[in-house]
C-alpha cells in the first residue's frame, strides 16, 4: 500500500476537524488560528494532487499575508464573548435552514452524479519533472491571456479603491521635515533686539 | 561488521530505508545549524567587542570558545516562567511556531552540486511560503504573554514582516526571471562562468533590496524595532525565559542564517568557484570542494549582519515604513522591468 492514500486521511481529517473548530471555539484568537491550520492542510492536499504552485501560493498569500491581517484585527478587538453569544436560540431556526438549503445546493452541485470518479475519470499521473507551474503559467498567458489581465485591472481598481476610501488627510498632525530642518540658517531661530537702555525711573 | 551491518540495513523494509535516510540527511543538515548558530552567537559578541576596542568574553574556556555552551547549559537550567492570566496553550506554542520555519526551509537548499535534501522545483516558492510563516510565532508570543510591550513588539513585527516580505518576493521575481527557473540548484546553474556572470551584476538593485529586506525579515539591527530595548523593553519575547527563551534566539538566529545562504546562492554564485573562467587560478583553486566556496560567501554575508548591527542606530519606525513601502518596491519593480527587457533582447552574458 502506498503512503499517498495514509497522508491523505490524514490531512483531510485535520482539515475538516480545523474547519470545524473554526465556527464552534469560544476563543476568536483560536478560530483564526484553527483557519491557519485549515488552509495549511489543504495546501498539503494540493500537493498530493500535484499542484504544487497553487499549494505554495495558498500559503503565502492567504497564511503569510491575509490570516497575519485577521490574526491583527482580531487580537486588538475587545469582543465581548457574552453579547455575541446573545440571541442563539432565537436564530437558530433561521441560521438552520440557510445551512440546510446550502448543504442540499452543495449536494446537487457536487455529488457523484456530477464530479465522480466515472465522470471526470482517474486523473492522470504525472512523471517527476511534470511542473504545475509551468503549465499554469501557459495556460493563463496564451488561453486566458485577456481574463488573466482584466482579473489584474480590477484588482489594481480596488487597491485604488481601498486606498482613496481610507485615506484621511489630517492637518492637525504634527510631522518633522527632516529637509526643512537641516536647512535651517540663524536668522530663522535668533532674533537680536537692539534697543536703549532705560534709565531707572 | 560492516557486513553484518549492511545485512541488518538489508532487512529494512524499503518504505522504512528511505525513510530513515532522509531521518539521517534532516540531522546532517540541522546539527551543523544548531552548532553554527551557538557559535554566531559568540561571533557576534566577539566581532561587535573588536569593533568598539573591547575582547569580548574570554573567560570560558580558551580565548571564550565555551561561552556558547554555557549560555545554553545556563538557559536549559533557567525556569519557564509564564504570566498570570497569559494563555498557556498559545504562550507556550508561540517559540515552536518561530522555529519550525526557520528550520523547515533548509530542505530545499542546495549546498553543492546535488547536495539537496528536496529537489523541487517550486524551490523558491517553497521559501517564500515558509519563511512567510515565521510571523505567526511573533505576534502569538506577543499576544499571549498579556503583556503591553509584547504585544506592541509583536504588532511592530508583523507590521515589518508583512511589508518587506513583498520587497523580498519581487526581488524574487527578478531572479527567477533571470535564471528562468525556481529550482535553487538551477539558479546557481545558470550563474554559471566566471564571478561577472553571478547575478549580483545583474540584478545589483534586487541583491541590495533582498539583502536589507532580509535585515527586516530577520528583525536584525538596524531595523530591529521589535525588540527595540530602549523604547518597549525586548519587544514580544519579554516575557519568556529560558528555553522558550532560547528557541526565540535560535530561530532568529537559522534565519539570519538561512538569509545569507540564500543571498549567497541566488545572487553570488552559490557554490561557484569565483575564480571560474580566469585561466591561472581557477586550475589553483579546482580541489576546493563547492561547500566550502558557499559556506565562505554565506560566512561573509553574516559577518555584514553584525557589522551592520555595530555600525548603524536603528531605525525610527515610521522610516522603516518609508524605506519598505515608498523606497523598495518601487525599486524592485522597475528593475523587474529591467530584467524584463533584458531577458527579452538576450543581453549577454547573463540572459542568453
Amino acid at each position: 500500500m502506498s503512503i499517498e492514500p495514509i497522508l491523505f486521511y490524514i490531512f483531510s481529517t485535520i482539515l475538516v476537524l480545523a474547519s470545524a473548530a473554526v465556527v464552534t471555539v469560544r476563543n476568536p484568537v483560536y478560530a483564526a488560528l484553527c483557519l491557519v491550520l485549515a488552509f495549511f492542510t489543504c495546501a498539503a492536499v494540493w500537493l498530493l494532487l500535484e499542484a504544487e504552485f497553487l499549494a505554495l501560493v495558498l500559503i503565502l498569500v492567504y497564511v503569510g499575508a491575509v490570516m497575519v491581517l485577521f490574526l491583527f484585527v482580531i487580537m486588538m478587538l475587545d469582543i465581548n464573548l457574552v453579547r455575541a453569544k446573545e440571541g442563539f436560540i432565537k436564530y437558530l431556526p433561521a441560521g438552520g435552514f440557510v445551512a440546510f438549503l446550502i448543504l442540499i445546493e452543495m449536494a446537487v452541485v457536487l455529488g457523484p452524479e456530477n464530479f465522480g470518479i466515472e465522470v471526470t475519470g482517474e486523473p492522470l499521473k504525472h512523471a517527476a519533472d511534470y511542473s504545475n507551474t509551468k503549465e499554469l503559467g501557459v495556460a493563463l498567458y496564451t488561453h486566458y491571456a485577456y481574463p488573466f489581465e482584466i482579473a489584474g485591472a480590477l484588482l489594481l481598481l480596488a487597491i485604488v479603491a481601498a486606498i482613496s476610501l481610507t485615506m484621511r488627510r489630517r492637518p492637525d498632525s504634527k510631522y518633522q521635515d527632516p529637509a526643512e530642518q537641516v536647512a535651517v540658517k540663524r536668522e530663522d531661530r535668533v532674533r537680536l533686539v537692539k534697543m536703549p537702555s532705560e534709565n531707572k525711573q | 561488521m560492516i557486513e553484518l551491518l549492511l545485512s541488518i540495513w538489508n532487512l529494512v523494509p524499503e518504505a522504512l530505508q528511505t525513510l530513515l535516510i532522509i531521518i539521517l540527511k534532516i540531522v546532517v543538515i540541522a546539527v551543523p545549524i544548531m552548532l553554527t548558530v551557538a557559535y554566531i552567537t559568540l561571533a557576534e559578541r566577539k566581532v561587535i567587542g573588536y569593533i568598539q576596542v573591547r575582547i569580548g568574553p574570554n573567560r570560558v574556556g580558551p580565548r571564550g570558545l565555551l561561552q556558547p555552551i554555557a549560555d545554553g547549559l545556563k538557559l536549559v537550567m533557567k525556569e519557564i516562567l509564564i504570566p498570570t492570566n497569559a494563555n498557556r496553550f498559545l504562550f507556550v506554542i508561540a517559540p515552536l511556531l518561530a522555529l519550525a520555519p526557520a528550520l523547515a526551509c533548509w530542505a530545499v537548499i542546495p549546498f553543492a552540486d546535488g547536495w539537496v535534501l528536496a529537489d523541487i522545483d517550486a524551490g523558491l516558492l517553497y521559501v517564500l511560503a515558509l519563511s512567510s510563516m515565521g510571523v505567526y510565532g511573533l505576534i502569538i508570543a506577543g499576544w499571549a504573554s498579556n503583556s503591553k510591550y509584547a504585544f506592541l513588539g509583536s504588532i511592530r513585527s508583523a507590521a515589518q514582516m508583512v511589508s518587506y516580505e513583498i520587497a523580498m518576493g519581487f526581488a524574487l521575481v527578478g531572479v527567477l526571471m533571470a535564471a528562468g527557473s525556481m529550482n535553487l540548484s538551477t539558479i546557481v546553474e545558470s550563474q554559471s562562468g566566471s564571478f561577472l556572470h553571478w547575478f549580483w551584476l545583474p540584478l545589483f538593485p534586487l541583491f541590495l533590496v533582498y539583502f536589507i529586506a532580509g535585515l527586516a525579515e530577520t528583525n536584525r539591527a538596524p531595523f530591529d524595532v521589535a525588540e527595540g530595548e530602549s523604547e518597549i523593553v525586548a519587544g514580544f519575547h519579554v516575557e519568556y525565559s529560558g528555553m522558550a527563551f532560547a528557541l526565540f534566539f535560535l530561530a532568529e538566529y537559522a534565519n539570519m542564517i538561512l538569509i545569507s545562504i540564500l543571498t549567497a546562492i541566488m545572487f553570488m554564485g552559490g557554490w561557484l568557484s569565483p575564480f571560474q573562467g580566469i585561466p591561472l587560478l581557477e586550475d589553483l583553486f579546482s580541489f576546493v570542494p563547492g561547500i566550502v566556496w558557499i559556506l565562505l560567501k554565506t560566512s561573509f554575508l553574516l559577518l555584514l549582519f553584525l557589522w551592520f548591527r555595530a555600525t548603524f542606530p536603528r531605525y525610527r519606525y515610521d522610516q522603516v515604513m518609508r524605506l519598505g513601502w515608498k523606497v523598495f518596491i518601487p525599486i524592485t519593480i522597475a528593475w523587474i522591468l529591467v530584467v524584463g527587457v533584458g531577458v527579452m533582447a538576450e543581453i549577454g552574458p547573463w540572459f542568453d
